[in-house]
């Protein structure tokens, strides 16, 4: 059953066609990578299922829902949380309170006005805070700003605050970069751990080939816009497609 | 029970500020402005600036156009005057409600934009408004003369005055303008009911503001100055939130021109100027943007430089040296007196400057640097334990 259905988005800058009739089916409770060399449209993929930008032509939808002209915060609520490539937090904020935000966005929709409620008094949400945080090994620093944490951690924040609000979608882009080794290990382990113990499905963009092939249950690799194959990881690996879009040939790499 | 309240920090916040409010005479008075004028602008531009706060301190939007709502709260409150009543309550309701409706309008707009582009276009409604007052809206403003108080206006509750004498503003019958003459220690000081009312009305509105600060509206605007974007995508309408700060601070400053006409019926569109905007975004971020107790301060600040340090003139600074041989004494007078007087604008600009440059959270900030670094001196001389890093608890701002 797949939860995320992309078919024929197209997108253009310019003269530049960042996506070319793209297709792509997530199927539900799987990890689906997204590969492709550099300026391959990762990101602009990325950019159409998020509602930060509107594909120019195609339909993107998600559980049955369209998610064409959506506002991000929208799409937030109908359950798809997000990881930005360079970690996204509220640094002048505490960890707890990085974590009560998106626990109150999922209770309280996208806007509530109580000003005079004490935020001291939600319970619930901070137990729920709490909990995740503990999940994650943050517990400890709770009470320190966000701005004082390593940029490994900011990355785990950054994983709680969407697992907060137990999403039914989670976008990662390139969840590793700029990481050490001992440190991308670390983050498999994590988002197999967060897959094994909750029901949320994965859009992996990665560059980083361990990293895809040790989580991935599907792959699609990207090439000038569009889809070249979707497939299995083992039948990806050696396939030559893949292999002419990474290494080149010796005319397209001038 | 009431221990456990007055464990609160909040709590013990509140009361210690209300304290020092209402005391403001006797603890005035040595400083030459223990006067009821001085004292009620102290607590008006208090009102005022806490309201910007809202805005300014906790969603990082900087409005500079924020005398207008002052100047429209001041209009309305005059009107309901001369139409209604001298009782100031009606005034007061009216000038809160009618500004938040401008607030609501200009907020609209001009959240469209964020940065600069948001601060101009605040800007350029304010100066909109200001020229407005004095071209087209005449007959709602009576233009440069000022809006104020006539003996033939209606006043329908009141009756119309026919003693020929007018009404001076009131609050069922306790006049504003009423003073009690105190001897204190050789001080005279002047508790006036007019200072009291602003003061009552700037402790409700400190107590509001803690509870937003406090709450989790609160913790959201503080998430838009952090990271819009990160807000964005965890399912926060952010444009709601920041319209709603906007209103609630365009009703703060409705309050307090309300509060300026009640003390002095009168209304002139100079109070709308963008000098008077900027006024209180350099209260704000000198006492310290982002602090509850900072508006406060940095308000205080500004009107007692403009008010005493500005009276201040060369006979003055001599009779301060005296005792000093005259030639050390003229020295003095010849190095002081460019910063005060008439200077005192370079002095105010120089505190600002030093304020913006090492203490970028104001003098909030520099109290609390004090404060910390005094409890480090003692517990040093306790015994050399190594301090715990700052730890917040959530909704607590520093």
């Amino acid at each position: 059953m797949s939860i995320l259905e992309v078919q024929g988005v197209n997108k253009r800058f310019g003269g530049l066609a960042a996506l070319d009739d793209v297709n792509l089916s997530v199927r539900e409770n799987t990890i689906h990578a997204i590969i492709g060399p550099n300026g391959a449209g990762k990101s602009t993929l990325l950019n159409c299922l998020v509602g930060k930008l509107i594909p120019d032509s195609g339909t993107v939808t998600f559980g049955g829902r369209s998610l064409i002209g959506l506002k991000p915060y929208e799409i937030n609520q109908l359950g798809v949380s997000r990881v930005f490539q360079t970690p996204e937090v509220f640094s002048d904020l505490t960890i707890l309170e990085n974590l009560m935000i998106p626990a109150l966005a999922s209770r309280d929709g996208a806007f509530k006005l109580s000003p005079f409620k004490y935020l001291g008094k939600e319970a619930d949400i901070r137990y729920q805070s709490e909990r995740i945080l503990e999940d994650v090994g943050l517990i400890d620093q709770r009470h320190l700003l966000a701005s004082s944490m390593s940029r490994g951690n900011k990355r785990r924040l950054e994983m709680a605050m969407c697992l907060v609000q137990s999403p039914k979608l989670l976008l990662l882009d390139e969840p590793t970069a700029g990481m050490s080794r001992a440190d991308t290990n670390n983050t498999i382990e994590l988002l197999r751990t967060i897959s094994e113990a909750h029901n949320i499905t994965f859009v992996v963009i990665e560059h980083d080939m361990h990293v895809v092939f040790s989580l991935a249950d599907r792959i699609s690799v990207l090439s000038q816009g569009h889809v070249i194959v979707e497939d299995d990881p083992q039948n990806i690996k050696g396939h030559p497609k893949v292999q002419e879009a990474y290494l080149g040939t010796v005319e397209s790499e001038g | 029970m009431l221990a456990k309240l007055l464990n609160n920090k909040d709590t013990m916040l509140v009361i210690v500020f209300s304290l020092v409010v209402l005391a403001a005479p006797l603890l005035l008075a040595p400083l030459g402005a223990g006067y009821p004028d001085l004292m009620q602008r102290f607590a008006i531009f208090g009102i005022f600036a806490i309201g910007f706060n809202i805005l300014f301190g906790l969603t990082g939007y900087l409005s500079f156009g924020h005398a207008a709502f002052l100047g429209v709260g001041s209009y309305s409150a005059v009107w309901m005057f001369k139409l209604l009543s001298v009782n100031i309550v009606p005034a007061i309701l009216l000038s809160v409600l009618i500004s938040g409706l401008f607030a609501l309008v200009i907020g609209y707009v001009s959240l469209k934009r964020s940065g600069i582009y948001f601060s101009i276009l605040t800007l350029a409604f304010a100066q909109m408004s200001f020229n407005l007052a004095y071209s087209v809206l005449t007959p709602i403003t009576n233009g440069e003369t000022g809006l104020q108080l006539a003996l033939d206006d209606p006043r329908v509750l009141d009756g119309a005055s026919t003693e020929g004498v007018l009404p001076s503003p009131q609050l069922f019958g306790l006049e504003m303008n009423d003073t009690a003459q105190v001897p204190f220690l050789g001080m005279e000081l002047q508790f006036n009911v007019g200072f009291y009312i602003c003061a009552l009305i700037l402790i409700a509105a400190f107590f509001i503001s803690l509870r937003i600060f406090r709450s989790s509206f609160g913790m959201m605007l503080r998430a838009v100055k952090s990271n819009q974007t990160r807000l964005n995508y965890t399912g926060i309408n952010t444009k709601p939130y920041t319209l709603a700060a906007f209103v609630i601070s365009g009703m703060y400053a409705g309050l307090a021109g309300g509060l300026m006409a009640s003390m002095d019926p009168l209304a002139g569109a100079e109070r709308m100027q963008w000098t008077a905007s900027g006024e209180v975004v350099l209260m704000t971020i000198m006492g310290g943007a982002g602090s509850l107790l900072g508006p406060v301060l940095g308000a205080a600040i500004i009107k007692y430089f403009e008010n005493i340090f500005s009276r201040i003139n060369d006979n003055v600074i001599e009779a301060w040296f005296t005792f000093l041989p005259d030639w050390l004494g003229d020295i003095l007078v010849t190095l002081i007196s460019p910063f005060v007087g008439k200077g005192w604008h370079l002095s105010l600009g120089l505190i600002f400057m030093l304020v913006v440059i090492f203490l970028p959270g104001g003098l909030v900030e520099g109290a609390q640097r004090v404060s910390r670094w005094t409890v480090r001196s003692v517990k040093r001389l306790q015994h050399s334990e190594p301090g715990s890093s700052k730890s917040l608890e959530p909704g607590e701002t520093h």
